[in-house]
Order: structure tokens, then C-alpha cells, then sequence
């Protein structure tokens, strides 16, 4: 797997750090129930397939969105965090 | 036919042409009082002790690819009993007690190995935990031995102790722990069910989860439709796909966990050795090869295969805490698809349908768990109530945020385990 930094180009892949599902993103409002919470912290749907997940280049300090393959490892877009829609 | 000693003899002299297959395979029925999803380690042991303990007469499993194709089979065969909080604790040591049975309780030899296993430290930090920790093990009624540096060189004295970053303090040593043949394990369930009437169904995937009225009522499959009246889901990474047949959305995320093994040499690693400074543990099989492997890749995955830089992290530890293994040379390494909770502690409990339960989470620690979670889940399906050594395991531990077993204190979240 070989990961695309918007900043860096290509880069070798020790450089991210994989930081969870990019569902942490949509982070419910205050006033959202305790199961709502659960759900966003717990539940997952692990999909088969197409995932969004979050990357952290450690050189240059950038969040990335990685939409990627988990049955084959190829990697599908990446873009900035502040671009990704909740 | 049960196996023995004269049994090898007897086939010796008579040109070993007595054998006979160790399961039937039979066509799957329209019909089951209860079918297990999953012929890995867990499925095949749910159904056994339903048959044994629970009298089942009517039970099947079905198995998508060949009994033991799954994690069952990946695995770096690990069994110990040095788990740390209540829940946890003592359902492993459940386990490990079955485990010392198992060989007679299945007329199977599964190579269980009692060589020891040696946590080493490098800290004073890291001794003072595994202090408290060996201590809850005595109180589980386990055993555990704290050795200091020149304890641990007795017993493994081709480890560098004086290197510069992470020198060797001491280890904390459980005797019990060791390994197992983990195929050995799947095929020795598979048999014992089997003979008590199980149908093995392989090449058989579930496709769907029929539910009427909020209760099961049976299974699509690639072989046809089957009636049942309970269900158990046992699919190990898998678990969020088939649990999604019938609605539900789980506490998980599949990660891929790699392992490595070296061509097969002379008898020089003969405990289980973990290091404590980096992601590495390690043994050596009964063919001479070194078994070992690290932590999981760290992003979501259905491959079964892993990348390199988790292999390049292995290998710097492993050269790290013992430079003597450079002169081996790495022959095959896999990946399996792990079922990862947030706090890293399983689940063995109902779903909420009426007649369908599940056991998953089992990260990479399921295999010591094999006798234990088939023991208690068929406990669960047979009389409908968790049996007392897995009572915590419950499902909305993650809703209610009570109950949550997060074993090595890093947060129970995704990602961090
Ligand atoms: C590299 C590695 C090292 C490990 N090391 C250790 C260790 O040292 N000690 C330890 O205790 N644990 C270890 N584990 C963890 C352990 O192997 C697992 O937790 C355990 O095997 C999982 O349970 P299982 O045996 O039932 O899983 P599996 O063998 O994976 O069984 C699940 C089965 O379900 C089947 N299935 C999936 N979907 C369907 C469907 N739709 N229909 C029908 N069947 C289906 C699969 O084909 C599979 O055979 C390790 C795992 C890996 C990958
Ligand atoms: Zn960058």
C-alpha cells in the first residue's frame, strides 16, 4: 500500500500514522443522546469494500481522508481533512 | 474409530489401510434445531460442547470455505492464562484449565506444549506492572513467577541483555502458558462433534439471516435454505458482514494481524518469549521453524495479508532483543482478518433477535480462548443465559459504557488496540 500525501506526493507508507475511521469526523452535536455518542465512538459498519479512513503525515503534519479498498489494499483518492465533508 | 497408541501400531503392521476419514461429509438437511455460522475454532467447539453438555441432537455448521481456513489456522498458537482483570481473568483460566484436559476429553493430540511463557521488562515501570499483574494471576489461582535479570538468563540465555536502549531487567514467567497445534485444535473439535452427530457442512457461505417477528427462523446459503431455531454467529473478522444479514451493526473493526516463520532449525527457542519494548513474541514449532509475529497493521482490513512496514518493526525488534536470529532466514508469512473491539475484550452474548447470538472480539487472543468460548456460548445457546465465566462478555458494554475490559490501559477505543 502506498499512500498519496496532497502535499508530499507518493510517499513511503511508514511515514502515515493510521488514526481510525473517518466517521470520527461526523462528531454529534452536545445536546446528542447517549446512544447517539455510543455509536459514534463504538459502532462501526467495517465495511468490506470501500472505506474512509484517517492518515496522519508525520512529516509535513497533515490529516488525510483515505478512501481505499479493504479487500485489495488499493488506494482510491486521499485529500485534506478540512476537505472532507462530515 | 478412537485413536491410540496400539491403534498406530495395529495400522503400522497392517499397511495403515484401517484408517478412516475423521468426519463425514453429509449434504446439509432443510432443518436444524441450531446452526452454528463459522467452522473455525469456536464454531467447531460451540457445537461440540452443545452436543456434549447440552445433549443437541439437531446441530450443523456451516463453514464458507474448509474447517479451519480462517484465523484458526493463521494463528501463532499461544495459550496462557495471564490476563489481568475481572471478566477476563478468570474465563482464561477457565480455558487453559480445559486445555489441559483437551487431549483426553477430545482423543486428539493437539501438541499442547506447557514450555512456559516469559514476558520480559525493561523498566522499572514495566517490572513494577507485571508484579501486579502476576499477583492477580496467583489470586486467580494461576501461576506466575517474577524473575529477575539473572533469572531470566537461566532460561534464555541468547538474549542481549545489556542493549543500550532496552536492556533486560527481569520477566515475569507463567509455566503453564506454551502452545498448541492450532490446525490439531480445529481438526480435533471437527472429529469429536462430528462423532457426536454434528453436521459439518463445508463450502457452504451464509448469505442471509431469515428473521420473522423479531426470532430467527433460519439461513440462506450458496447450498440452499435451512430452518433453524437458534443461530450462533461465529465468524471471527467476518462478524459485521453476517451480523449485518439480520440488521445489526457491531462493535468492530477488521484489522489484519501478520505472523512470520523461519525455515525449520535445531531446538534453540523453547519457551514463548515476548519482548517488552517493541511489538514481538516469538516460539518454535515442533518442525524447528520460529513462529513469530507482532501487532496488528493498524488500518482496517480484509486481505489477509499485511504490509511491510509492520514486518520491518517485527524484524528490528526481533533483531533488537535477539541478534542470534539474524542467521535465520524467514520462509512464509500470512495475515489473518482479526475482529477488533474497542476495549480489546470479546463478546459472547444475544443479539436482541429472538433465538440469534453471537460470539466475536476476539483481536488476536482468540486461540487460548478455543475450549472456553465454545464451552460458554453453547452454554448461552442451550439454556438462553450467559454462563458465569463469560458473563461480562455482553454486547451493550459499548452503549451503557458499563463493564468495559480494556486489558492493556491504552482506552477503550478503536484503533488503539
Ligand atoms: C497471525 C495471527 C496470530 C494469532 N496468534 C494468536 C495467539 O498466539 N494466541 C491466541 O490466543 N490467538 C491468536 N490469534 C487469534 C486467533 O487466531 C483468533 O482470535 C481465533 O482463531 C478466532 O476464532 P475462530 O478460530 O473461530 O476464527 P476463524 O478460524 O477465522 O473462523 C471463522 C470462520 O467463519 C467462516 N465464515 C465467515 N463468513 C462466513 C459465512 N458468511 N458463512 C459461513 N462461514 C463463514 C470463515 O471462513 C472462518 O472459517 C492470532 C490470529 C492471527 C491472524
Ligand atoms: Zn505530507
Amino acid at each position: 500500500m502506498r499512500l498519496t500525501c496532497p502535499h508530499c506526493g507518493e510517499r513511503d507508507l511508514r511515514e502515515f500514522a493510521a488514526r481510525g475511521s473517518a466517521v470520527v469526523l461526523s462528531r454529534p452535536s452536545a445536546g446528542a443522546s447517549a446512544e447517539e455518542w455510543a455509536d459514534y465512538l463504538h459502532i462501526r459498519d467495517n465495511p468490506a469494500g470501500e472505506a474512509r479512513d484517517l492518515f496522519y503525515h508525520t512529516p509535513c503534519g497533515l490529516w488525510i481522508e483515505v478512501t481505499r479498498s479493504t479487500i485489495t489494499h488499493a488506494v482510491i483518492a486521499a485529500r485534506p481533512v478540512r476537505e472532507a465533508k462530515p | 474409530m478412537r485413536y491410540s497408541g496400539a491403534r498406530v501400531i495395529l495400522e503400522g503392521l497392517r499397511g495403515q489401510r484401517g484408517w478412516r476419514p475423521a468426519w463425514r461429509e453429509p449434504a446439509p438437511k432443510s432443518d436444524y434445531d441450531i446452526v452454528i455460522i463459522g467452522g473455525g475454532g469456536h464454531g467447531l467447539s460451540t457445537a461440540y460442547y452443545l452436543a456434549r453438555e447440552h445433549g443437541a441432537k439437531s446441530v450443523a455448521v456451516l463453514e464458507r470455505g474448509w474447517l479451519g481456513s480462517g484465523n484458526i489456522g493463521r494463528n501463532t498458537t499461544i495459550v496462557r492464562a495471564n490476563y489481568y482483570l475481572p471478566g477476563n481473568s478468570e474465563f482464561y483460566s477457565h480455558s487453559l484449565k480445559m486445555w489441559e484436559g483437551l487431549e483426553r476429553e477430545l482423543n486428539y493430540n493437539v501438541m499442547h506444549s506447557q514450555r512456559g511463557l516469559i514476558n520480559l521488562f525493561h523498566s522499572d515501570g514495566q517490572r513494577d506492572a507485571f508484579a501486579r499483574r502476576g499477583n492477580a494471576m496467583a489470586n486467580q489461582g494461576d501461576d506466575a513467577i517474577l524473575l529477575d535479570r539473572d533469572g531470566v538468563r537461566k532460561h534464555l540465555p541468547y538474549l542481549d541483555f545489556d542493549n543500550p536502549r532496552f536492556p533486560v531487567y527481569g520477566g515475569l514467567l507463567h509455566p503453564r502458558g506454551g502452545t498448541a497445534r492450532h490446525d490439531a485444535v480445529a481438526w480435533g473439535y471437527a472429529r469429536a462433534a462430528d462423532r457426536r452427530g454434528v453436521d459439518l457442512i463445508q463450502n457452504c457461505e451464509v448469505t442471509g439471516i431469515d428473521v420473522q417477528n423479531g426470532r430467527v427462523t433460519g439461513l440462506q446459503t450458496t447450498r440452499g435454505s435451512i430452518r433453524a431455531k437458534k443461530v450462533g454467529i461465529v465468524v471471527a473478522g467476518r462478524s459485521s458482514q453476517v451480523a449485518a444479514m439480520a440488521g445489526l451493526r457491531l462493535p468492530i473493526e477488521s484489522h489484519v494481524l501478520q505472523a512470520f516463520v523461519t525455515e525449520g532449525l535445531k531446538p534453540v527457542i523453547n519457551h514463548v518469549v515476548s519482548f517488552g519494548m517493541g511489538h514481538f513474541y516469538i516460539s518454535q514449532s515442533d518442525k524447528g521453524g520460529l513462529v513469530f509475529g507482532g501487532d496488528i497493521d493498524f488500518y482496517p482490513s480484509y486481505a489477509q495479508r499485511g504490509n511491510l512496514p509492520m514486518a520491518e518493526h517485527v524484524m528490528e525488534a526481533a533483531m533488537t532483543l535477539m541478534p542470534v536470529i539474524g542467521q535465520a532466514r524467514v520462509l512464509r508469512s500470512w495475515g489473518g482478518i482479526m475482529d477488533m473491539t474497542p476495549d480489546g475484550s470479546p463478546i459472547i452474548d444475544k443479539t436482541g433477535i429472538d433465538g440469534l447470538y453471537i460470539d466475536c472480539g476476539w483481536n488476536y487472543g482468540g486461540f487460548k480462548a478455543v475450549p472456553a468460548s465454545g464451552f460458554a456460548f453453547a452454554h448461552l445457546i442451550a439454556q438462553d443465559r450467559p454462563h458465569r465465566i463469560a458473563e461480562r462478555f455482553r454486547l451493550d458494554r459499548f452503549t451503557t459504557g458499563r463493564g468495559l475490559m480494556d486489558e492493556e490501559g491504552t482506552g477503550a477505543q478503536h484503533n488503539l488496540h
